[in-house]
């Protein structure tokens, strides 16, 4: 057994680090968040450029095939700076469903940009009523002509304000909540009846509700067979979820970091408050979460691009659970322990403590998982 | 023993009661129970129907505009306004600066001040914390230094909560360098218009802003603002800060918060039905409730105990904690209930002449912002760690 990265790896998440340490102060950060794209498009363009955002997909697309725990170095890095690209919903699930599902043209038309950073992708699985449950589908996709047209609303699609292609669930025949009768779509930014409220997102990015009225759609824009898309979907989010806990790692490495750091230079008292046990032992508590979060992490990653089966979709719930509830707590403490200056805007601290419970609330929170994973208990 | 309210204070609750639905401003109470940002103005419009019915100064003595009430009177009034959805008091002047004024100063200075609280023409914050004095307050640096007939101050406080709006801070100074720290601290009330004072807004992580810095470069201030003794300031400080911390438990706010709670898992829907009927999300509702109830009786234990006079003791650091506690779970889960929709931040949506459609609840935008908001809970008014320390010290002689 080895839990190593391998030298590949290794040099993989080096390129990434050097290049946040390079381009994503904290100040720089807060520019691109409050820019109109809500991110850097340089900073994506370097993606490309080194070749990270082609991370996943074959060679043949100028990437390197690699599976979950690449995806996983990139992500970890990105959770380090608090990166705001829109890496996760255009590389791993944009990407990834249409690696899935998609046919020859499909993937043609749309993975290379993508993989090269050109093109960006987002997805729209949750809507109003769904909660986290991604089955939960009430936008309809009526066949009309030899197309399709979809009405709708897609909930919380973070990177849909500007991106050139979005991956959409409607329902094309059962009842809302059957896994049965989801089928995804490819709608682009300029297609009619598309209507997009735009917002930032509390924890420094950028995301939209979608209004679907009347999307009038073609037959090449059916991603997969019809009516059979609720598997694909639960498989890439599994994908996402190991990438989602590589950032949630490389966020809460730093949170733990500056606190501690603060422990120890922060005097009250006439010493560093680190001197007072209650604090210590808290700081223990929030190295001992991440620990646990670590270990998910890599146990996520040695799953995420096996096939499906239950003991993929247990470990996935598992991992999401935890760094669900170890990034929350880090949060909560860390700014505990740093007194009033934790809850600051210009501390960065801040910031990565609003990402860490922001976290828990994409692709499903704790409690969610815990339940999936109560009712994956007697499965074999 | 009688868990019961006496005749006489039933009848106060329906005074109580009338006074609100009458009197209360149907915008004002939205905004509060919709946990949205209340102005200035809102606060002051409240302030002066609370003073022509003579309630604004409720623990004052009579002689001075209060009224008197019982600790039971004043607890059924913080429960009933609270779940009407009335503004609590901006506490600096009425429930800090005031006891202080009234037990330690002089004549003149409570002719000055007091009826200038009352009436709402003083709005006074708290200076108290520096960057470098937080938990550790006795080792505040901010010097006053005497001139004559004035202090000469320097320095910073820090922390300030609505410093931008106030006109009168008063101020814990340094006017002793060479005694214990305790020993040369000062009690200063200062007008926030004097040349020297610089403000400067600190922006919270919720994107607010509701506490400042404040900058002192020698600002004179006359000795008649000096409160009780030079150098005898925290002593002051300290009865204030007991004052302080029976308010902080916030029973009444946590029993509006729930209901708030309670509403917006109504209307959240998961897997088609309710949220509130999901087996796990209503026992974690029913967890916190059960917490409250045990902490209001508590909170009613230590009322009952003051009924005759005299101040709570290290058991209101004890509920200061577990009230600030069950508060703080009551956001978190208000934020779970909105799932997806407590990422987007839809800023326009937390005024309350916002009138365009709401993008998921319509009590939903403020709910993320105020669960990062009252990360504060836990740390003001002394942290709940300097609170447990206060207990081991005080009350288990550790
Ligand atoms: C079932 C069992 C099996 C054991 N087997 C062995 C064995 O095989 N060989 C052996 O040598 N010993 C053994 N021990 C003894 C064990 O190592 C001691 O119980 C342990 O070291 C604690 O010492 P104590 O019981 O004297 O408690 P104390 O040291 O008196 O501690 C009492 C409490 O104070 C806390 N405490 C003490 N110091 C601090 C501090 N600085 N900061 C914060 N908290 C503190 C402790 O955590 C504990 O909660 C065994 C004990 C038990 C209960
Ligand atoms: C939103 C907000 C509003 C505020 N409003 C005001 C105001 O209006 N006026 C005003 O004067 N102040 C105000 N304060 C300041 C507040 O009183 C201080 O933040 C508080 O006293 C803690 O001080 P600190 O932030 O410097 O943290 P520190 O004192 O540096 O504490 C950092 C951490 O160390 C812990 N710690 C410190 N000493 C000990 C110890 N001996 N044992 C164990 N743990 C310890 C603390 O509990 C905390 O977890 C406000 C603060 C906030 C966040």
């Amino acid at each position: 057994m080895d839990f190593r990265l391998n030298e590949e790896q290794q040099m993989l998440q080096d390129t990434v680090a050097r290049l946040v340490r390079g381009e994503y102060s904290f100040e720089k950060r807060l520019e691109y968040s409050e820019s109109e794209l809500g991110f850097s498009a340089d900073f994506w363009k370097q993606l490309g450029e080194l070749g990270l955002t082609a991370v996943p997909f074959p060679e043949e697309l100028g990437g390197f095939g690699g599976s979950g725990v690449e995806v996983q170095s990139v992500m970890t890095e990105l959770g380090r700076g608090l990166c705001i690209e829109p890496y996760l919903q255009s590389v791993v699930l944009g990407g990834g469903l249409i690696s899935q599902a998609g046919n020859s043209e499909q993937q043609e038309q749309w993975l290379g940009g993508i993989a090269s950073g050109e093109v960006r992708a987002a997805v729209g699985l949750q809507e109003p009523q769904s909660f986290y449950n991604l089955n939960d589908v009430e936008t309809r996709a009526e066949k009309t002509g030899d197309g399709y047209t979809l009405n709708g609303r897609k909930a919380v699609v973070i990177g849909g304000h500007c991106a050139d292609v979005l991956v959409v669930s409607a329902r094309t025949s059962g009842d809302s909540r059957d896994a049965d009768g989801i089928s995804l779509f490819l709608v682009s930014s300029d297609d009619e009846g598309l209507e997009r409220r735009t917002y930032p997102t509390i924890d420094g990015s950028k995301g939209c509700d979608l209004f679907l009225n009347n999307v009038k759609l073609g037959p090449d824009a059916l991603l997969g067979e019809e009516g059979k898309a609720a598997d694909v979907i639960e498989y890439q989010t599994g994908r996402a979820i190991s990438a989602l806990c590589g950032e949630a790692v490389g966020a809460m490495e730093v949170a733990c970091d500056l606190t501690l750091e603060y422990l120890k230079q922060r005097k009250q008292f006439g010493v560093p408050i680190g001197k007072f046990q209650v604090l210590q032992h808290r700081m223990v508590d929030m190295m001992s979460e991440l620990e646990q979060a670590r270990s998910m992490a890599i146990l996520a990653a040695s799953v995420a691009d096996e096939p499906q089966s239950d003991e993929r979709r247990r470990i996935l719930a598992a991992a999401k659970n935890v760094i669900g509830r170890s990034g929350q707590f880090i949060s909560e403490q860390g700014i505990q322990s740093h007194g009033g200056i934790g809850m600051t805007w210009e501390y960065n601290f801040a910031h990565y403590a609003k990402r860490l419970v922001m976290i828990n609330h994409q692709l499903g929170d704790d409690d969610f998982h815990l339940e999936h994973y109560a009712s994956l208990l007697q499965a074999s | 023993m009688n868990l019961n309210y006496t005749a006489e204070e039933l009848a106060f609750r329906d005074e109580v009661r009338a006074f609100l639905d009458e009197k209360l401003p149907a915008d004002i109470a939205a905004k509060v129970k919709g946990f949205r940002r209340l102005s200035k103005e809102d606060h002051q419009r409240w302030q002066k129907i609370l003073s022509e019915q003579g309630w604004y100064a409720t623990h004052w003595p009579e002689e001075y505009g209060g009224v008197n009430w019982t600790p039971v009177q004043k607890h059924i009034w913080d429960e009933e306004s609270s779940r009407y959805g009335a503004p609590r008091s901006v506490p600096f002047g009425v429930n800090m600066v005031a006891p202080v004024i009234i037990k330690f100063g002089t004549e003149e200075q409570k002719q000055r001040y007091l009826p200038r609280i009352v009436s709402g023409e003083d709005w006074w914050c708290q200076g108290y914390s520096e960057p470098g004095a937080g938990s550790d307050l006795a080792s505040l640096k901010t010097r006053a230094v005497r001139d004559g007939d004035h202090y000469i101050v320097n320095g910073q406080k820090t922390w300030t909560t609505l410093g931008q709006h106030a006109n009168m801070i008063f101020c814990l100074v340094r006017t002793n360098t060479e005694v214990k720290a305790q020993e040369g601290i000062s009690f200063l009330l200062i007008d926030m218009d004097t040349p020297g004072i610089t403000v400067r807004p600190i922006i919270t992580l919720d994107g607010e802003h509701e506490v400042n810095e404040v900058f002192f470069e020698d600002v004179k201030v006359p000795v008649e603002n000096l409160v009780g003794e030079e150098d005898k300031g925290w002593t002051y400080a300290k009865y204030l800060l007991t004052y302080e911390r029976t308010g902080l438990a916030g029973i009444g706010i946590s029993k509006a918060a729930l209901q708030h709670l309670k509403e917006l898992a109504t209307r959240r829907i998961k897997n088609g039905r309710p949220l509130i009927e999901d087996a796990s999300f209503s026992q974690r509702i029913a967890q916190v409730e059960i917490d409250l109830m045990a902490a209001a009786i508590s909170n009613l234990r230590i009322i009952a105990s003051v009924e005759g006079g005299g101040m709570p003791g290290a058991e209101s650091s004890m509920l200061k904690v577990r009230g600030t506690e069950i508060r703080q779970t009551i956001n978190d889960l208000a934020r779970r209930a909105i799932g997806p929709y407590a990422i987007p931040f839809v800023e326009e949506e937390m005024d309350l002449d916002y009138d365009g459609d709401f993008l998921s609840d319509e009590n939903a935008a403020p709910v993320t912002p105020q669960y990062f908001n009252n990360r504060k809970l836990s740390i003001f008014g002394g942290s709940n760690e300097i609170q447990k320390n206060i207990v081991s010290k005080m009350i288990l002689g550790l």
